[in-house]
């Protein structure tokens, strides 16, 4: 924490602390890797609230999300313009829901979001299509994934609508037994 | 006093109730038939899931007092926008807000009617909240922007009606809806704060308790704003607000005194907050290798991670044991102890000085080691030492059993903390599909390499179940499974069995062995090389026997554990074994020494008093390096134990080293040159042994524990084991292991790595604690030399140290008579609680299966109509638009006849069963109806089921 820059007032640093599952050094190590990612565009001073946001390719570089299958969704959740672009407030918000101490609910709420791809709240079998060969990188033929999201739908769906509602993913996964989707800082 | 109140706005409300009936007259009624058709219904079940009528009058009335002040200001509708705005903090809130609103009567609902259009939707929400609170109890946050879609989409078109088509509204709408509240609730609270501070003065007390439970509220969502699903920049909004509500207000309430003493009580609940956050930060600051273990997370997934977590952990535990040793025993006797060679258990003894500081003696922890601090002998038994009177030989015995008691309490702690975590796995099979979509995905995996193999493995998974699923029904494959399972179980068990007779025989011939003296190499290392060999070989045999039962690496890494698990025993105790004939021989040897000993003493004054001719004067004491000594076995099993650790610490890092670094620097190097890939082919590089390591560390705190209470010195080396052992692995792991070719997660919860643990603990407590209660101590070493047995150091110091009416209490407590019903007790209490658990268990299973029903009975409802739950049929039903068409020509043909026709999941032979499924279905609204016991056939069949129009359309008989 610098001692001649910085980079956010006690008060900001205070409400982070309340509105997300981090520590104080959590928090300023979070934006020293948000600056790292676009150094030209993100200011060390961060007093201002600057309204800054740095687009989904340098986000999905981070060594956290460039091996995930879903990472584009994952951001674009988390952006508060849908395209994908965090601001710093967006970027904590994310790092927040994914890390370890955040509750099951909340992280069940954020991962029926990133799930439903075409945003319609609910998640179809063209969501489970796209997840699926996202999944396995398109190995499994289509034949294959029309059975799985099939039978998936089939095990998950309680209303018989054919796709699953947030009620429905929610009582699904609230049994699964290692349902983490834990991030690291 | 509510009354009082009561009286002195009743005036106000009842003016407003006039402006506003004449205003909305057209609406209201209709409006109102709705809400009392709601009421009925949705009030009715609330009731019956229990409500506070009580709290919820005086609830009222605050809410008419807010009415009419609100209205004098600029903006009408706050209270009840403020009451829509803290429904969003609060999900229970809403579910009391509807019954409240209607039973509020005509001021509050005629009221409602005065906003404009946007403020009816607000309210419309608030209803549909309650009512959707009161059917399905458990309400959640995400639901909520879509449920004020819906309400101002019933507003627009038929209150109520686009419940379900509400929902397929973008999302995109959300944030502006957001916005939108957002604003409205700045205005609140600034016009509120603004009206509020100018009547502070004359502040009633009602106000102040709705002050005084706003505050809370707010304060409430300070505490849980992390917990809501919003975007950051809303939580910061609301959190601001929030905490400017809070100083503001907090301060204003109580008086008096009591105002003095509340702005305190509120002064030091922040600084302990503040003191429990800044301790927070300090305390995640101080856990060590966090990002270390991460990094490794990243690469190799959770499973191996696992293993260094659980390192880690034991490096805290014993950290807090070498705390306890080092603090109570080792240091009081450096600083305060008399020093080395004062007397003859702190001397080497003269036979042995010439080598005594040989590098190989010191390494066999002879010599120097032998007669120092690290050991059991070299303590003096003293009763006190020092100026502070020390009583060290207590303390020694309360250090080597208070760690025993420590590390048990610790690991069983954590076991149930992990318990805990672990609970609510459903049943396998339901979802293995939807599961292994849904959680698959490692997302902690950030290397390229584990995330193709996670991938691939993922792949293969799909693959498999998919196969599983065809092959189902036939039965064939379960039983060669089953078949092959057994076999390799049988097959292990006869691999251990031998190994176990292997080790008995050899042990038997080395006991033969002992007395000859023209031994071999081979023969004297026997029983080394012998337990090595095992160690060697029984492992990969074992490997290569669990892929016939082809199970997942996560239950085969369990299944390996415990195998390798059984061998080492076979191993640890046969080392036992060996050390305690040892330890007998040198017992007796040590009785004709000591008879020696004493007469080389005697021998040694009549000498002197022969040479000097003076019977009077005493003679100077003996040199204590000549005096003849025992063999003191405690110190021979201490060395040993620290040995035979620092020989596995050493074995631990070359193997490493060897196996691991050798290896990969010849594959990465050799590969230029070679005629086959090496990274491809055969030696390839290694894979983290996760089993090997963990049982590894496992046995080492075994030793540890067994070993500490002969070798205090022990924890220290251990602690320094595992501090290089954390960095070294992982340099090791980084540098030259590659992901598991099977990447699996590992479970959340290690708590098999504990119960490994806690085995050993209780396999080291035994020896150690048999060797205290019953073999006679050293009689020149240690710090209970001199006394018949170690224990009765306390019965010294309960003697000589407390007062007389203490000792004659534990000879009470020790009494037989007291001791049998205390066990007795605890052995019902043991009972109890375990029948207590037993029958926990049973309702959990109860409840689970009666969760099942309701699932497949709510499953088999929903195929059957499209309509499900009554409440919204008959709401239907009422609708104006509807009511007034003429009834429409009852069987509508797809509804009627289907009981199965849907692809449900349902299993043939489920519909029997159907009828019991529903008495039992209690979550289930028709519950409360006398036609529950009906099958949930085609709807309409029941008798007495919807009115009017309702059975217009359900009634139809199945044609």
């Amino acid at each position: 924490m610098g001692n001649k820059q910085t980079t956010f007032t006690d008060e900001q640093l205070e409400a982070f602390q309340d509105c997300t599952f981090f520590t104080r050094k959590e928090i300023l190590r979070l934006h020293g890797r948000y600056r790292e990612l676009a150094p030209h565009l993100v200011p060390l001073d961060y007093t201002n609230n600057p309204d800054i946001r740095v687009p989904l390719t340098l986000i999905t570089s981070m060594p956290e999300l460039k091996e995930n299958p879903f990472r584009d969704r994952i951001v674009e959740t988390f952006s508060e313009d849908g395209q994908g672009n965090l601001s710093f407030n967006d970027f904590v918000d994310m790092f927040s829901a994914l890390c370890e101490t955040s509750p099951r609910e909340l992280k069940t709420i954020y991962a029926f979001k990133i799930y439903d791809f075409n945003r319609d709240n609910f998640i179809c079998k063209v969501d489970l299509e796209k997840m699926l060969n996202k999944l396995t990188k398109g190995e499994l033929t289509p034949e294959e994934v029309t059975l799985v999201c099939d039978k998936a739908v089939e095990e998950a769906d309680l209303d018989g609508d054919s796709k699953l509602s947030f009620a429905d993913f929610e009582n699904m996964v609230s049994k699964a037994p290692d349902f983490l989707s834990s991030g690291s800082t | 006093m509510p009354r009082k109140r009561e009286v002195a706005e009743v005036e106000d409300v009842g003016v407003e109730i006039d402006g506003e009936l004449s205003d909305s007259d057209d609406g209201a009624p209709q409006r109102r038939g709705n809400r009392r058709q709601a009421a009925g219904r949705g009030g009715a079940k609330g009731r019956g899931r229990g409500k506070k009528p009580a709290s919820e009058d005086e609830e009222d009335e605050d809410e008419e007092d807010e009415a009419p002040k609100g209205r004098k200001g600029a903006n009408k509708r706050k209270p009840a926008k403020k009451r829509g705005g803290r429904d969003d903090d609060d999900e229970d809130e809403s579910e009391d807000e509807a019954p409240k609103r209607k039973r509020g009567g005509g001021a509050a609902a005629a009221k409602k009617k005065k906003g404009g259009k946007a403020q009816d939707s607000d309210e419309d929400s608030d209803e549909g909240k309650g009512k959707k609170g009161g059917r399905k109890g458990g309400g959640r946050k995400g639901g909520k922007e879509e449920e004020d879609k819906k309400g101002k989409k019933g507003d627009a078109k038929g209150k109520d009606k686009g419940k379900d088509k509400g929902k397929d509204k973008g999302k995109d709408k959300d944030d502006d809806k957001d916005k939108k509240k957002k604003k409205k609730k700045k205005n609140d609270s600034s016009s509120d704060s603004g009206s509020d501070s100018d009547e502070e003065e004359s502040m009633s007390e009602g106000e102040m308790a709705r002050l005084m439970e706003e505050v809370e509220e707010k304060k409430k969502l300070i505490a849980t704003i992390r917990n809501k699903p919003w975007r950051m920049k809303r939580r910061l909004t609301h959190l601001r607000e929030a905490q400017e509500f809070v100083d503001k207000f907090e301060g204003a309430l109580g008086k008096g005194k009591g105002r003095k003493w509340y702005a305190y009580k509120v002064m030091m609940t922040k600084k302990w907050i503040k003191f429990q956050r800044d301790f927070e930060n300090f305390r995640t600051a101080c856990i060590p290798w966090e990002r270390k273990i991460k990094d490794v997370e990243s690469h190799f997934g959770s499973s191996v991670a696992s293993y260094f977590i659980f390192l880690r952990w034991m490096y805290g535990m014993n950290l807090v044991l070498f705390g306890f040793t080092f603090g109570l025993v080792v240091i009081p006797e450096v600083l305060m102890g008399l020093p080395y060679g004062s007397i003859p258990r702190k001397t080497v003894p003269r036979a042995e000085q010439p080598t005594a500081q040989d590098y190989s003696v010191l390494t066999d922890f002879n010599g120097f080691c032998k007669y120092s601090v690290l050991f059991y002998g070299y303590y003096n038994d003293q009763r006190t030492i020092g100026l502070l009177k020390f009583r060290l030989p207590l303390s020694y015995l309360m250090v080597g059993i208070g760690s025993f008691g420590y590390s048990l309490m610790v690991v069983i702690r954590t076991m149930a903390k992990n318990a805990d975590v672990g609970g609510g796995d459903g049943d396998e099979g339901e979802f293995t599909f939807a599961w292994k979509m849904f959680t698959s995905w490692d997302y902690l995996i950030g290397n390229a390499e584990t995330a193709d193999n996670k991938y691939a493995s993922i792949t293969t998974s799909f693959k498999e179940s998919i196969v599983d699923e065809q092959e189902n029904q036939k039965d064939e494959n379960i039983h060669l499974r089953r078949f092959l399972r057994v076999l390799a179980n049988v097959m292990i068990l006869c691999s251990l069995g031998g190994s176990g007779y292997l080790i008995y025989f050899v042990v038997k011939r080395s006991q033969e062995f002992a007395n000859r003296d023209d031994l071999s190499w081979y023969e004297k290392n026997e029983l080394e090389l012998i337990m090595s060999l095992l160690g060697l070989v029984c492992p990969p045999l074992f490997e290569t026997i669990a892929e016939l039962e082809d199970y997942h690496p996560r239950i085969a890494l369990k299944w390996q554990l415990g195998r390798i698990f059984a061998l080492f025993l076979g191993n640890l105790y046969t080392f036992l074994f060996a050390l305690f004939d040892e330890v007998n021989n040198k017992l007796v040897e040590e009785q004709s020494i000591k008879n020696a000993s004493i007469w080389a003493m005697k021998e040694y004054y009549a000498n002197f008093t022969r040479l000097s001719n003076d019977s009077e004067a005493t003679p100077p004491p003996m040199d204590p390096s000549d005096v003849i000594r025992g063999p003191c076995w405690e110190t021979a099993v201490g060395i040993e134990f620290v040995k035979l650790t620092v020989s596995d610490i050493q074995v631990t890092y070359l193997t490493i080293l060897i196996g691991d670094f050798a290896r990969a620097v010849i594959v990465r190097f050799l590969n230029y040159c070679w005629c086959w890939d090496l990274e491809a082919g055969f030696p390839s590089y290694g894979e983290f042994d996760i089993s090997g390591n963990v049982l590894g560390l496992v046995f080492n705190q075994g030793m540890i524990w067994m070993g500490a209470f002969y070798a205090p010195g022990l924890v220290g080396i251990n602690v320094l084991r595992l501090l290089s052992s954390m960095y070294y692995q992982c340099w090791a792991v980084m540098a030259t292991n590659v992901p598991h070719e099977r990447v699996f997660k590992a479970s959340k919860s290690n708590n098999f790595y504990m119960g490994l643990l806690l085995l050993i603990l209780f396999l080291s407590l035994l020896p150690v604690v048999y060797t205290i209660m019953t073999l006679p101590p050293s009689y020149d070493c240690g710090p209970f030399s001199g006394r018949a047995k170690m224990f009765d150091v306390i019965m010294e110091t309960i003697d000589l140290d407390l007062p007389a009416f203490m000792g004659t209490l534990f000879s009470y407590a020790a009494n037989p008579g007291l001791i049998i019903p205390a066990v007795l007790l605890m052995v019902l209490a043991i009972y109890y609680l375990n029948s207590v658990s037993e029958a926990y268990q049973n309702s959990n299973m109860e409840l689970k299966k009666k969760m099942q029903m309701a699932r497949d009975e709510e499953k088999n409802r929903r195929n059957n109509t499209d309509s499900t739950n009554q409440v919204m049929k008959d709401l239907e039903d009422l609708l104006p638009n509807r009511s007034l068409a003429p009834p429409a020509p009852p069987p509508e043909p797809e509804k009627a006849p289907e009981p199965e026709a849907r692809p449900t999941k349902t299993k043939p032979g489920k519909g029997v069963n159907l009828q019991k499924d529903v008495a039992l279905a209690s979550p289930n609204p028709n519950a409360q109806r006398p036609v529950v016991s009906r099958p949930p056939g085609p709807r309409g069949a029941g008798p007495g089921r919807g009115r009017g129009r309702g059975r217009g359309r359900g009634g139809a008989p199945p044609s």
